[in-house]
C-alpha cells in the first residue's frame, strides 16, 4: 500500500466517522429516553424521536427577541460546530485519522469549554432573569466539573506517558491486559461529570422547565425554530461526545487500526454495543437517583474531583 | 524450671482473674483478691531470683523471655499490685459503707483487677513484639471500665476519653508494630520468629533503616499515649482523677511503666539499626516537653488526684529522658527513678485515696488539717510528697540528682529546663500540699481503719533506696543497663 | 502470571478500601456508615484470601474465614442490634462539614504516599504501594474519629481503623504470626463489647450518645 491511498484510506474513515457521529448522536438520546421509558413502565416515543422533533423545528420560523445582538444568532452554530468536532476526534472506530492530531484532551477541554462560554453569554444577552439564572448555575457547575474532568483526564495521560487521546487509546487497547486502579477511580469521577456537564438527574433534569431547578433548559428558553433544532442537537452531539469519550478511556478494546477495512464492521459493531449499553446504564441511572438541591452539586462535584485525584494518587503509589 | 516458674507467675493472676470472677460478690472477695497477688508476687521472686542466678533466658519456644531488664519491672509490679491490693481492702470497704459502690461493682473491680495484672505481667514478659501490643491493649480494656465504676458523669467521661485515646493510641503502635514486622521478614524471613525481640536484636543491624525509623515514631506515639507524654496525655489526669484510687495507684505506679518498657525495647532495636541516636533523641523531646507542660500544669490544679496524676507525667517524663539519652548511667538512673516513683507514686494515692475518704471531697481547698484528724494518714502524705518532690534522703533524690549530673555532662543544654521544671514542681505541689496537712478541721473518723502499711512500706523501701543501695540490688541493675546499651 | 494477576487484584482492593474510608468520611448517615463498615470488612476478607492464595500461607486463610465472620456478619451485626435497641436514627454531625474534611483527607492522602514512598521502592511483588495505602486509611479513619460527634459514628470509626491496620498486617506483610493476629482479633471483639456497655451506660447518664456532653473534665 502506498502512502498516498494510505492517506485516503484515513481519510476515508474520518469522513466515515464524521457522519455517523453527527447523525448517530440524536438516536442515542432517543435511546436513553427509550431506555428510560421502559424502566418507568411506559411506552416511550420511539428512538427515532429526537429525529421527528428535530424535523419539526428546522421547519418552523424562528423567533428572535428585538434586543438580541449578532451573539445570540451567532451561538447556536458555534455550538454545534464545537460539539460536532469534539464527537470526531475522540477516536472511537479507529485510532490514527487525520483529525486526531487535534485530539488532545486538554483541546477537548477547551472545545467544551468555548461552547459553554458562548451558550453562557448567549443566554445573558436577552437579558431575561431566566438567562442569567442559567448562565450562573452552568457556570457553577462547570466550575467545579472542569477540574475534576481534566483530572481524569490527566490519569489517563499518566498511564500512557501522553495526552494525545489516539495514543492513550492506543496504550489501553493493544497492550497486555493489565488491572488499572487508577482508572477505576477515574471512571468513577467521569460518571458523575458526565451526569453534570450534560444535564442529567440528578445535577439537572432535562425535561422539565421548573425554575428551581432546571440550568441548561434556562439558558436555552429564548431560542426557536432552527436554533434551538441546532441547540438540541449540539446537546446530543455532547453526550455523544461524552460516553465515546468514556469508551475510548476506559474500554478501548476492539477499536480498528488504520487501513484495516476487515476489522471495521467489527469496530463499529463493537461500538454500537458499548453505546447501547452504555445509554441504558445512564438511564437506568438517572431512574434510579432523585434530583438533587442545586446546593447539593458542588459538593456532588467535589466527590467526583476528589475521586479523581485519589486515582491520580493511586496511580503515583502503585504505578498502574 | 524457668518454664514452670513463668507459668505459675502468669497463671496465677489469671486463675485469680477467674475465680473472683464466680466468687467476687462474696464478703472473702477482698482476701481473696490480696492472697492471689500475693502468690504472684512470691512467684515473681522465685523468678527473679533465678534470673539473677543465671542471667537472660528464654521460655515456651523462645515466646517469653527474661532478662534483667524486664525482670526488676516484673518484681515491681507484683509488688506494688501485691500491696494495692492490701490497700484497695480497707479503702474499697469504706467506698462501700459510703454507698458510692455496689456490690456488682466490686465484684467486677476484683475480677479485672487480677486480669489487668495478668496482662501486665505477658507484656512485660513476652518476647514477640506483637504480643506486646495484644497484652498492652488488654491492660486498656480491663481498666476502661474500672475507670467509668462510679458510674458518675465525670468518671464516665474520663473513662470514654480513655478508652478513646488509648484506643487510637495503640493502634498507632500496631502500625508500627507491622512495619517492625515489614522490616524483620526481609532479614528473618516469614513466620513466627519474626517479631521476637532476641531474633530482632540479633540482626537489628541489618532491618531496613527508613521502615524502621517510621516504625519507632508510630511506636513512640502509640505506647507513649499509654505513658503519658505530653501532647497525647489529656486522658491520664481525668483517668486518674475519676478513677477508683488503687485503680490511680495500679495506673501511674505500673501501666505507665509497662508502656515505657515496650518504648525502650523498641528504642534498643532502631537505635541498632540506624547506627545512630535518632529514637533517643526522639525519647528525650517528648520526655522533656512532659516534664516542662506537666510541671506548669501542676501549679493550675485544684483536685487532688489531679495534681499528682500531672506529677506522674513529669516523672514519667524525666524517665523517658533518661532513657533516652541512653548509656549505662542513664539508663541505671531511669530505671531507679521508675523504681522509685512507682513505689512513692502508689504510696501517695493510697494516703490520698484516705485523705479525700475523710475529707468527702478531692478539692484541695476543701481539705485541711490532716494531721489533726488523722496523723497517719496526715505524715504519709506529707513525707511522700517530701519523697516525690526529690527531697533527700528518699530514693527520688538519689535517681533526679544522677539524671540530672549527667544530662549536664552530655547535653548541658538540656539542665536548666530539668531544674527549672523540677523547680517549679517543688514549688506548685508543696505549696499546695501544705495548708492540706496543716490547719482546722472538723471531718469525721472513717467506718474501717485505714490501710497504712503498704503507705509506709513503700516510702521505707524508698527511704532505704535512697540512703543504702544494696550491692546486689545496683548489680543488678547495672547489669540491665549493660543489656540496653 | 497468576500472581501478577494476584498482585493487582490485591491493588484494585487496596483502592476500594480507601474509597470505601472515604465514603464513610462523606457519610451523613449512622446506618450506611455501618453497611459500608461490612463493605469493608468484605474487602478485606477478599484480599487476604487472594494474597493467602498467591503466596500459598495456609494460615492467612484463617485469617481470612476470621476476617469475613467478625468484620462482614458479627461486627455490623452487632452494631445494627445496638442501633436499634438504642434507636438512634438521627444523622450524623460532623464538626467540619463534609466537603472540608474531604480536602483534609486529601492532604491526609498526599502526606501518607508521601511518607510511605520510600518503604514502597523497597517491597516487592505484590506488597509495593500497599503500606501507603494503608498508611492513608489509618489516617483517614482517624479524622473520622476527630470530626464526628456521637459515640457510635466513633466506635465505626475505630474499627475502620483497625480494619485498615488489619490490611497492612495482612497484604502488605503476608500476615503476622497467626498468634498476634488472634490476640488482635481478640482484642477487638472485646472493645466491641466494651463499647456496646459504654452506649448503654453514657445514655443512662447524659440521656444521649452527643459524646460534646462529654467535655466537663477541664484542668480547673
Amino acid at each position: 500500500m502506498t502512502e498516498n491511498t494510505e492517506f485516503i484510506f484515513a481519510i476515508l474513515f474520518q469522513l466515515t466517522q464524521l457522519l455517523l457521529v453527527v447523525l448517530a448522536a440524536p438516536l442515542l438520546s432517543g435511546w436513553v429516553n427509550q431506555c428510560q421509558a421502559w424502566l418507568q413502565n411506559r411506552s416511550g416515543a420511539g428512538v427515532l424521536q429526537p429525529y421527528r422533533v428535530l424535523h419539526k423545528l428546522f421547519h418552523k420560523d424562528a423567533v428572535i427577541a428585538y434586543n438580541a445582538s449578532p451573539l445570540f444568532r451567532a451561538t447556536p452554530y458555534i455550538v454545534f460546530g464545537c460539539m460536532w468536532l469534539a464527537a470526531a476526534i475522540i477516536p472511537i472506530i479507529a485510532v490514527d485519522l487525520p483529525f486526531s492530531r487535534a485530539a488532545d484532551v486538554i483541546a477537548l477541554v477547551g472545545v467544551f469549554a468555548v461552547a459553554r462560554v458562548f451558550i453562557s453569554l448567549a443566554a445573558m444577552d436577552i437579558g431575561t432573569a431566566f438567562g442569567s439564572l442559567g448562565a450562573r448555575r452552568e457556570m457553577l457547575v462547570s466550575f467545579l466539573a472542569e477540574p475534576a474532568l481534566l483530572m481524569v483526564l490527566f490519569t489517563a495521560s499518566m498511564i500512557s506517558h501522553s495526552t494525545q487521546l489516539p495514543t492513550i487509546v492506543d496504550t489501553l487497547a493493544h497492550h497486555q491486559f493489565v488491572i488499572y486502579p487508577s482508572l477505576a477511580f477515574a471512571a468513577l469521577a467521569f460518571v458523575i461529570v458526565l451526569l453534570a456537564e450534560n444535564a442529567r438527574i440528578p445535577v439537572d433534569n432535562p425535561s422539565t422547565h421548573l425554575e428551581l431547578t432546571m440550568i441548561h433548559e434556562a439558558m436555552i428558553l429564548e431560542y426557536s425554530a432552527r436554533h434551538l433544532a441546532l441547540i438540541e442537537w449540539a446537546s446530543s452531539l455532547k453526550l455523544f461526545a461524552y460516553i465515546s469519550l468514556g469508551i475510548a478511556l476506559f474500554t478501548p478494546h476492539g477499536i480498528a487500526e488504520v487501513g484495516n477495512w476487515a476489522g471495521l464492521p467489527l469496530a463499529i459493531g463493537l461500538l454500537l454495543l458499548k453505546l447501547m449499553l452504555a445509554g441504558a446504564g445512564l438511564a437506568l441511572l438517572e431512574t434510579v437517583s432523585a434530583k438533587m438541591r442545586i446546593f447539593r452539586a458542588p459538593e456532588f462535584l467535589g466527590t467526583a474531583f476528589l475521586l479523581a485525584v485519589l486515582g491520580l494518587l493511586i496511580h503515583f503509589l502503585l504505578g498502574v | 524450671m524457668i518454664d514452670l516458674q513463668l507459668m505459675a507467675l502468669l497463671l496465677i493472676p489469671l486463675f485469680g482473674g477467674g475465680m473472683l470472677a464466680v466468687f467476687g460478690a462474696r464478703p472473702w472477695a477482698a482476701e481473696l483478691n490480696s492472697l492471689m497477688s500475693f502468690c504472684t508476687f512470691v512467684a515473681s521472686v522465685a523468678l527473679t531470683m533465678r534470673v539473677i542466678d543465671a542471667g537472660p533466658q528464654a521460655a515456651f519456644n523462645e515466646q517469653f523471655f527474661i532478662d534483667q531488664f524486664n525482670v526488676y519491672l516484673v518484681a515491681l509490679t507484683a509488688f506494688v499490685a501485691f500491696t494495692t491490693s492490701l490497700f484497695s481492702r480497707p479503702y474499697m470497704r469504706i467506698e462501700q459503707h459510703h454507698g458510692k459502690l455496689s456490690v456488682g461493682m466490686l465484684h467486677l473491680y476484683y475480677s479485672m483487677y487480677q486480669l489487668f495484672t495478668f496482662a501486665m505481667l505477658v507484656a512485660l514478659t513476652t518476647n514477640n513484639m506483637g504480643i506486646v501490643w495484644v497484652a498492652m491493649e488488654a491492660a486498656t480494656l480491663t481498666t476502661v471500665l474500672l475507670v467509668s465504676l462510679y458510674r458518675t458523669p465525670a468518671s464516665l467521661e474520663a473513662a470514654w476519653k480513655y478508652f478513646i485515646l488509648c484506643g487510637v493510641g495503640i493502634a498507632l503502635a500496631l502500625f508500627g508494630t507491622i512495619l517492625l514486622y515489614f522490616a524483620a521478614e526481609r532479614v528473618l524471613g516469614q513466620g513466627g520468629t519474626a517479631l521476637l525481640w532476641t531474633h530482632l536484636n540479633e540482626v537489628k543491624g541489618e532491618l531496613e533503616p527508613t521502615v524502621l525509623k517510621l516504625a519507632f515514631i508510630f511506636l513512640l506515639v502509640g505506647y507513649g499515649t499509654k505513658i503519658g507524654l505530653v501532647p497525647l496525655h489529656s486522658w491520664l489526669p481525668d483517668a486518674h482523677a475519676e478513677g477508683p484510687t488503687p485503680v490511680s495507684a495500679v495506673l501511674s505506679g505500673l501501666l505507665l511503666n509497662v508502656a515505657l518498657c515496650a518504648v525502650v525495647r523498641s528504642k534498643v532495636l532502631v537505635d541498632g539499626s540506624l547506627g545512630s541516636h535518632f529514637a533517643g533523641n526522639l525519647m528525650m523531646g517528648f520526655g522533656l516537653l512532659s516534664l516542662l507542660v506537666a510541671a506548669l500544669s501542676l501549679f493550675r490544679q485544684k483536685d487532688i488526684k489531679r495534681m499528682f496524676a500531672y506529677s506522674s507525667i513529669e516523672h514519667m517524663g524525666l524517665i523517658t529522658f533518661a532513657f533516652g539519652m541512653g548509656g549505662a548511667v542513664a539508663t541505671y538512673a531511669g530505671m531507679l527513678h521508675m523504681t522509685v516513683h512507682s513505689l512513692t507514686k502508689s504510696a501517695i494515692f493510697f494516703a490520698v485515696g484516705h485523705a479525700v475518704q475523710k475529707a468527702g471531697t478531692q478539692q484541695m481547698d476543701n481539705i485541711r488539717g490532716l494531721l489533726q484528724v488523722s496523723p497517719t494518714v496526715g505524715w504519709g502524705l506529707v513525707l511522700g510528697t517530701f519523697a516525690i518532690l526529690g527531697m533527700p534522703p528518699f530514693g527520688v533524690f538519689a535517681s533526679e540528682f544522677l539524671i540530672v549530673t549527667t544530662a549536664m555532662h552530655e547535653y548541658p543544654w538540656t539542665t536548666p529546663i530539668l531544674l527549672i521544671s523540677l523547680g517549679i514542681a517543688f514549688a506548685a505541689i508543696f505549696g499546695k500540699v501544705q495548708p492540706m496537712v496543716f490547719g482546722e478541721t472538723t471531718a469525721k473518723p472513717l467506718p474501717h481503719p485505714p490501710a497504712l502499711v503498704p503507705v509506709f512500706l513503700h516510702l521505707l523501701l524508698v527511704l532505704i533506696l535512697g540512703v543504702y543501695m544494696p550491692a546486689y540490688l545496683s548489680d543488678w541493675y547495672r547489669q540491665a543497663a549493660a543489656l540496653l546499651g | 502470571m497468576a500472581s501478577n494477576y494476584a498482585s493487582q487484584f490485591v491493588n484494585l482492593l487496596a483502592a476500594l478500601l480507601l474509597l470505601v474510608v472515604f465514603a464513610m468520611l462523606a457519610q451523613r448517615r449512622i446506618l450506611s456508615m455501618i453497611n459500608l463498615f461490612a463493605w469493608q470488612g468484605l474487602l478485606l476478607a477478599v484480599s487476604t484470601f487472594i494474597v493467602a492464595y498467591s503466596t500459598a500461607q495456609h494460615h492467612l486463610y484463617y485469617s481470612a474465614g476470621l476476617t469475613l465472620v467478625l468484620k462482614v456478619l458479627l461486627l455490623p451485626w452487632l452494631l445494627h442490634r445496638l442501633m436499634r435497641k438504642l434507636n438512634v436514627r438521627w444523622d450524623v454531625e460532623t464538626l467540619i462539614n463534609i466537603p472540608t474534611t474531604m480536602l483534609v483527607g486529601i492532604a491526609l492522602v498526599i502526606f501518607a504516599f508521601n511518607l510511605a514512598a520510600p518503604i514502597s521502592q523497597l517491597a516487592e511483588g505484590i506488597t509495593r504501594g500497599l503500606i501507603g495505602i494503608a498508611l492513608a486509611s489509618v489516617l483517614l479513619s482517624l479524622l473520622m474519629m476527630l470530626t464526628r460527634r456521637k459515640a457510635v459514628t466513633q466506635v465505626v470509626a475505630f474499627l475502620a481503623l483497625e480494619n485498615s491496620l488489619f490490611f497492612a498486617a495482612t497484604s502488605a506483610t503476608h500476615g503476622m504470626p497467626l498468634v498476634v493476629e488472634f490476640g488482635i482479633a481478640l482484642d477487638v471483639l472485646v472493645a466491641t463489647f466494651i463499647f456496646g456497655i459504654f452506649f448503654f451506660q453514657i445514655r443512662e447518664t447524659f440521656d444521649s450518645l452527643d459524646i460534646t456532653h462529654m467535655e466537663k473534665l477541664k484542668d480547673d
